[in-house]
């Protein structure tokens, strides 16, 4: 779907108003068309804060929230800090997905409060590549704080949401100033012809990105360079609905 | 007790000349050296002590407990058998110290007047001729002291002894005189009216900072702990330090690392002396700019990392490094942040959850044994059914580290519920021996 002229125009105009001491927007793509074309930078910008948080039982345990995570911040370059609650972060999982132990450094603070107060000394630090926190409550002040930290030192932040109880998740509802915000829920994953389990499969949901709309997809899990994919089927039927035009399949 | 008296009682007795000053000596070395590991004001307390102002120092060594601990391992180490007790006066802490019956004991504060009254006299750090006088009165504890009258006592045996009890109570301040090695580098400011606002306390901690690494650049150093002094009106010390995980003179790192501490401070009815010093300095060679012919190198977070360390403490901010173990919760160790960049990973043949629980929980399954995976469990009160499965991965003890891991097993499975979760669970025991384990099943993780 195409905006007519005078939007694009008009975005454009928004975009150099919020950027201004910037003279570049950094982008680190997801490298599959079907997010990227949805994002209005046509990836996830770097120097913005983005929150993510997991779907149904995902609100509070954040596995695949995490896994998500790792796979963007294992695709930017730099150093990486994770500002952590509960250690309960398993290494091996990270580095399937790309983020090796040598590029990551955890802060185990003690409370919501220092977690904030580590995850913004992080941002505010040049040369960081991500640098990710596990916290449960955002406001709309701490979040624009965390922007404007991002936006300083042109560092990825990431926000993962994760609540004590599924009864305080209702909490993503409430407005942050990050820039794009992700639900990813477990999907069953990819059939496999013999019994066992296949590649991990997420529905990954954009529920909020500034000047773009929301969108949701079906996705297969990070690799072991923390890329994403789409799975077959749908890959097949969005290249015949793109392009129109009727394929024979073998 | 004569020599010859004590050599017929003990065979073998080794007999050495007393040294006082020797011993003198050596306790100032080793006040010098807690001062330089452990907290800004420490001094010798002779005959055979160390009195430590641990407030605001433990952060770096991971509180109280932990810094005790060390310490009384490393001395333990160099031959020193040692007591400690941290308590809410220096009277208190050299009592328990030395009269309690737990080596190692940390009060809550408050509590100190308390716990010391059970001790004997002798832990107030009496004279002998005033120890003798009220031993003969009948006194025997510090509580039948403090529950008399202290006119009489004072009359009897002068103003010291309701001193000492107050002091030992907490009652009265008794300030420490800080050790201070002679080679210690430090600048000194005095003002010649109190102050007391954070915000002139900050500006001339940024001013003592340019003095100290002026000095540190005349001799090639690096600062990697920072002692910052506050001498109160009142005859008070208060005292800030930071450290660094890598030797450091920029004076704006330090400065900040400084004065985020600064609210901390009880500036009380002013301070009139603000002395900075680096108990522990490294060399440090001036460096060569980057340059932009070669590819900018991987960015240096080591003043992060001070930042943080100094926020939350040395020991919370770590990196996760594999170690040699099948046993996943054991295949995870934590290194120092600084520590050298290995290379390695763990091995990467089966998928591994984002999630692991720091204990195994408990399920109920239904299941066939001994290779199949559960067709359906009930964790945390929700049954969920098998959809798909893959394992076992089979985890075998680990006898040398316990000798009960001998034969034990574990039996790992990945499975999937109907909704697409996917869960570790593993089995204990390989399903036909049960002396391999009690074939009860617990869930160990969740993946992404």
């Amino acid at each position: 779907m195409r905006s007519p002229p005078a939007i694009d125009a008009l975005r454009e105009k928004v975009r150099k108003l919020e950027t201004a001491e910037r003279r570049t927007i950094d982008v680190l793509p997801f490298g599959v068309g079907a997010i990227d074309a949805k994002l209005p930078t046509h990836g996830l910008s770097l120097g913005a804060l983005h929150e993510i948080a997991g779907g149904g039982n995902g609100a509070v345990d954040g596995a695949a929230a995490a896994l998500f995570t790792a796979g963007i911040a294992a695709r930017t370059r730099g150093p990486v800090l994770w500002c952590l609650v509960r250690p309960d972060l398993f290494a091996p999982a990270l580095e399937q997905a790309g983020l090796g132990p040598d590029r990551v450094t955890y802060v185990e603070a003690g409370d919501e409060k220092s977690v904030l107060a580590c995850f913004e000394d992080g941002l505010r630090h040049n040369g960081m590549g991500a640098v990710i926190a596990e916290v449960a409550r955002l406001s709309m002040t701490a979040s624009r704080r965390l922007q404007l930290a991002a936006e300083s030192s042109g560092a990825m932040g990431l926000c993962i949401r994760r609540w004590r109880r599924q009864s305080e998740a209702s909490d993503f509802g409430q407005p942050t100033a990050a820039v794009t915000r992700w639900r990813v829920s477990a999907l069953p994953s990819a059939p496999l012809p013999v019994p066992g389990v296949g590649r991990a499969r997420w529905f990954v949901e954009l529920i909020r990105c500034r000047a773009g709309e929301s969108a949701e997809f079906e996705l297969e899990a990070c690799d072991a360079q923390g890329r994403l994919a789409v799975p077959p089927h749908l890959a097949y039927g969005q290249a015949q609905a793109g392009d129109g035009s009727y394929r024979a399949t073998a | 007790m004569p020599a010859t008296k004590a050599q017929a009682l003990v065979p073998g007795l080794v007999i050495k000349e007393a040294d006082p000053a020797g011993d003198a000596d050596a306790l100032e070395r080793l006040a010098v050296w807690a001062l330089q590991r452990y907290a800004p004001i420490v001094a010798a307390d002779p005959p055979d002590g160390i009195v430590i102002d641990a407030t605001g120092a433990a952060h770096l060594k991971g509180g109280e407990s932990a810094m005790l601990a060390g310490m009384i391992d490393r001395l333990v180490g160099s031959g020193i058998v040692a007591r400690a007790a941290i308590a809410d006066s220096w009277g208190a802490a050299h009592a328990l110290a030395r009269y309690s019956n737990q080596p190692l004991m940390i009060v809550p504060p408050g509590t100190s007047a308390d716990r010391i009254m059970p001790l004997p006299m002798v832990a107030l750090r009496l004279g002998p001729e005033t120890l003798d006088g009220l031993r003969r009165l009948g006194f025997e504890t510090i509580a039948d002291l403090a529950s008399k009258p202290r006119a009489p006592l004072t009359l009897r045996f002068g103003p010291e002894l309701g001193r000492l009890l107050d002091r030992a109570m907490g009652a009265l301040d008794e300030p420490i005189d800080p050790v201070a090695p002679p080679d210690l580098i430090t600048v000194r400011q005095g003002f010649a009216e109190p102050i007391g606002a954070p915000e002139t306390l900050a500006r001339y901690t940024n001013k003592l900072v340019i003095a100290l690494c002026a000095k540190l650049e005349e001799q090639g150093l690096g600062a990697k702990r920072l002692d910052l002094l506050f001498h109160r009106v009142d005859n008070r010390i208060e005292a800030i330090r930071v450290g660094t995980a890598l030797p450091v003179r920029d004076v704006k790192r330090l400065t900040r690392l400084l004065c985020d501490k600064i609210e901390k401070i009880d500036p009380g009815f002013g301070v009139e002396i603000m002395t900075l010093s680096a108990p522990v300095v490294e060399p440090l060679g001036a460096k060569q700019s980057i340059s932009s012919l070669i590819d900018a190198p991987e960015a240096d977070i080591t003043a992060l990392i001070d930042t943080l360390s100094n926020r939350v403490g040395e020991h919370r901010l770590y990196r996760f490094a594999p170690l040699q173990s099948d046993v996943p919760e054991r295949s995870v160790g934590k290194v120092a942040p600084t520590a050298p960049q290995t290379g390695e990973g763990w091995p990467d043949h089966w998928p591994r959850p984002s999630r692991l629980f720091p204990h195994p929980e408990r399920i109920e399954t239904v299941a066939l044994l001994p290779d199949n995976p559960p067709v359906s469990f009930t964790w945390r009160g929700i049954r969920r059914r098998v959809k798909r499965a893959d394992g076992p991965e089979r985890v075998f003890g680990e006898w040398w580290k316990r000798d009960a891991e001998l034969i034990a097993v574990r039996d790992y499975f990945q499975v999937e519920d109907e909704a697409g979760e996917r869960f570790w669970v593993f089995r204990q025991g390989d399903g036909v021996d049960a002396t391999t384990g009690s074939h009860d099943w617990f869930i160990h993780g969740i993946f992404g």
